[in-house]
């Protein structure tokens, strides 16, 4: 079933009653220092749900990072700052969207290697296809067998 | 009793499967008419015995026997009916058996409408879906059977979970796998096209209408989930980029590549290996997503190494048949005929870029889905790939496939003339334009992009009416002349040009909802208001409300504009004693195209409750417009050239005289 199985698990953590992601009590009164938070905590993952972004989760843990990343805004950091400040403490898991690295190189890479890949095999099909092309219609008036020229004919001439 | 006759039956349809996926083929083999026509009646037969099984898990669910396993633990004697009956399905065992329920439905189909096909392609094309039927039930059978009784009946059931306890329930699962199983026919016709070494028209004008039906289901299967999680989850979003998600989508990218491939090979005869090639990829991403959702792999890749048995059986099912249809492929494919050659600037052309980036699309959410549970089996390094992953590279693949949409239909076949269709997409290029002043003009804040979003949907939604106006050619004869000529256009070219539409339709409400989103979290007191763009929202009041198997706590707010009260919006939060789980029930006010949603949170002291509301413009677009696609489709479908079975006008002819 679509998309219910990461509600049910962060539903279970959340136990009876789910608060819903972020509570009234959370925002900054800085609005654009709030949007950067907001911004921030959707590249963020709730590590104890399945694939959800801090933003949008119910779990404590959840709230717990979005706390911390507006407390370490408020203190003058710099939306890297907060990155770095995150993945020292919790790895490279915590990031939705993973740094290019020797590990995701070919998550990163592989769409444009298909994209390249395609459009090579393509071309040289293409070419290959046209020197075909072009020696099949010589050659198909030769390859007909003897019954098939003898029918085209039939049909050109009509029946006799 | 039931639940025995329903166990039974499906081991009936698992030994019909076996019969169906041998005899014929030797059937095949031999000549043999008598051998091949076994797969016609035992494909019958095999639906039947299904339906019953079917029919017996619904029957044990409707009259709540919990002293069936599955019953006990997903249903509950208070549950509503409608919630009885979808619930067959809300769990793991009844799903599978929905899912074989509709592999036996496709392939009953294929039997009774099937006899225009060459005897031979037929008795393969039922073999190949038997030995797909003959695998799922046995996975049913032996891991996940839904009729296993308990020793002794407890006296009630442990209800279903109640995000599930909703209408989307009855209608997502089913629409989903008519989906994915719908494209298991146009993998048994590649299959039994590779065995017999060749096709012929009559395969492609059979696949055509087969793949857009799955396509339709699927499309509003992924659609309807897609406005169940933006109205239950209470968070207003309508694609997250989950896995399971993701599981869906990739068929469907497969599936409408697929599509256009298979319009090629019908029309001019050409791109037949690769058509061959994507039916059994877009099938094989159908059993992925199979995969992906029922092995528990996506929890975790230790949940699987803990409790294998599923996913592993699964697997083996994903690792026979895609890895045997691949196998097949490489060893017979160079068998078939190369068809028709055509220029690159050609219709065929444009259909090959289609193919191409919808490919590439498909590569992208592929790895994306994959990568974190391949990188974490092999080096158990953990990393996350969420939606920013996905904004990021498979949204900009998207801009060149919706800025060649408009062109296809305007290139003729073999050889198009690219700078001609450049020149009638003039209307759709200046209407992108104006779209694009008139958003930069209007609408304040949102990010930079936006307007240009909007302006490449109003060009792919004019664009596709640019078809029609040129082939009617509208403006350039007289009107009454265009209408005529408009009303003699075959309706495949209208389903084309709406989809196409559609898909326009849906690209403005994702852009909107997206970009212009507006968003208000606050913790409201009775008699309190907030204002969310032009409009008032005033908290009245809580009110505790029994329902039917819940109870639930209703806020009521009241929607102003200018003064004037337009509505009355009641979200509420519902807790079920029995699983002693609450659900938040967003409430949601229409206007327009657009919508007022407001979700509850937790309530606080003297009746204060934190609220979120949102103004979601032109969010309606982004089913509207899938809708629309389906329709286009739909239209396509009933195109005579595609219409199968249609009645044989002799025999009616033969019956009247004898009366």
């Amino acid at each position: 079933m679509l998309l219910l199985r990461s509600l049910m698990v962060c539903l279970a953590l959340a136990t009876a009653a789910p608060a819903f992601a972020v509570q009234p009590d959370e925002i900054l009164k800085d609005p654009a220092l709030e949007a950067r938070a907001r911004n921030l905590s959707r590249e963020l993952r709730c590590m104890v749900c399945q694939n959800q972004s801090i933003d949008d989760s119910d779990a404590p843990l959840a709230r717990d990072l979005r706390i911390l990343v507006r407390e370490r805004l408020q203190a003058g950091d710099s939306d890297t700052q907060v990155i770095n400040f995150l993945t020292d403490r919790y790895g490279d898991f915590v990031l939705l969207k993973p740094r290019l690295s020797g590990r995701t190189v070919l998550l990163w890479t592989l769409p444009a290697l298909v994209l390249l890949g395609g459009a090579t095999g393509l071309l040289v099909l293409l070419r290959r296809r046209r020197r075909e092309g072009a020696s099949d219609g010589r050659e198909s008036a030769q390859s007909l067998t003897a019954d098939e020229r003898k029918r085209l004919a039939e049909l050109v001439e009509g029946p006799r | 009793m039931i639940a025995e006759i329903g166990h039974y039956a499906l081991v009936l349809a698992l030994g019909l499967a076996l019969i169906q996926g041998s005899v014929p083929v030797v059937g095949a083999r031999l000549r043999d008419r008598a051998l091949m026509d076994v797969a016609d009646i035992s494909a019958l037969a095999q639906f039947a015995f299904v339906a019953i099984s079917f029919a017996a898990l619904t029957a044990l669910y409707v009259s709540s026997d919990f002293s069936v396993l599955n019953v006990f633990e997903n249903s509950h004697s208070a549950k509503p009916l409608i919630y009885k009956l979808t619930g067959v399905w809300g769990n793991h065992e009844g799903s599978m058996l929905l899912w074989v329920l509709i592999l036996s439905i496709f392939g009953a189909f294929v039997a009774m409408f099937g006899s225009n096909l060459p005897e031979t392609l037929r008795a393969n094309v039922l073999a190949v879906q038997s030995w797909i039927a003959a695998a799922f039930y046995l996975f049913i059978l032996f891991t996940s059977n839904p009729f296993a009784r308990l020793p002794q009946a407890p006296a009630e059931g442990r209800d279903l979970n109640p995000i599930l306890q909703d209408i989307g329930l009855a209608v997502h699962p089913p629409l989903l796998y008519l989906g994915y199983v719908g494209f298991s026919i146009s993998f048994s016709f590649a299959v039994a096209a590779l065995i017999e070494g060749r096709i012929d028209a009559a395969w492609a004008r059979w696949v055509r209408p087969w793949t857009l039906a799955a396509w339709m289901f699927l499309t509003l299967g992924i659609a309807m989930g897609s406005y169940w999680a933006y109205y239950e989850l209470g968070w207003g979003g309508w694609w997250f980029w989950d896995p399971v998600e993701n599981a869906s989508l990739m068929p469907w990218i497969a599936g409408t590549a697929l599509l256009h491939s298979a319009v090629v090979m019908e029309k001019r005869d050409a791109l037949k290996v690769w058509t061959v090639l994507l039916s059994i990829l877009t099938f094989s991403l159908s059993l992925l997503g199979t995969f992906l959702v029922r092995s528990g792999v996506l929890t975790s890749v230790h949940t699987f190494a803990s409790d294998p048995t599923r996913g592993v059986f699964i697997l083996a099912i994903l690792v026979v048949f895609i890895g045997g249809a691949l196998a097949l492929y490489a060893w017979r494919a160079p068998l078939l005929k190369r068809g028709g050659i055509f220029a690159p600037v050609s219709r065929e052309g444009a259909l090959v870029l289609n193919n191409l980036l919808l490919t590439t699309a498909l590569a992208t959410v592929f790895v994306g889905t994959l990568y974190p549970l391949a990188l974490e089996a092999l080096t158990g390094d953990k990393i996350s790939v969420g939606a920013p992953f996905f904004n990021a590279t498979f949204g900009p693949l998207m801009v060149p496939l919706l800025l060649a949409v408009p062109f296809g239909p305007l290139l003729a076949w073999k050889r198009g003339d690219l700078l001609g269709a450049a020149q009638r997409l003039m209307v759709a290029f200046g209407g992108g334009l104006v779209a694009i002043a008139v958003t930069f003009a209007v609408v304040r804040g949102g990010p930079v992009l936006a307007p240009f979003a909007i302006g490449l949907a109003a060009y792919v939604m004019i664009g596709a009416l640019v078809d029609l106006a040129e082939r009617a050619q509208l403006l350039r004869l007289p009107l009454t002349t265009s209408l005529r000529r408009m009303r003699g256009l075959p309706r495949s070219a209208f389903g084309t040009a709406l989809a196409h539409f559609g898909l326009g339709v849906c690209l403005l409400g994702i852009v909107g909802e997206s970009s212009y989103n507006a968003e208000q979290i606050v913790a409201m007191k009775p008699g309190q208001s907030v204002t969310l763009r032009d409009y008032n929202v005033t908290f009245d009041g809580l009110v505790s409300r029994p329902g039917p198997n819940y109870r639930e706590l209703v806020a009521r707010f009241v929607v102003r504009r200018n003064g004037d009260i337009i509505g009355t919006l009641e979200p509420s939060k519902r807790s079920f004693a029995a699983r002693g789980m609450a659900t938040s029930e967003a409430a949601l006010l229409t206007r327009g195209f657009s919508q007022i949603y407001i979700s509850l949170g937790d309530p606080g002291a003297d009746s204060t409750i934190s609220v979120r509301l949102y103004h979601k413009p032109l969010v309606l677009l982004i089913w509207i417009g899938s809708v629309i696609m389906v329709l286009g489709g739909a239209l396509s479908l009933s195109d005579r050239r595609l219409r199968v079975g249609a009645p044989k006008p002799a025999k009616k002819a033969a019956l009247q005289a004898a009366e």
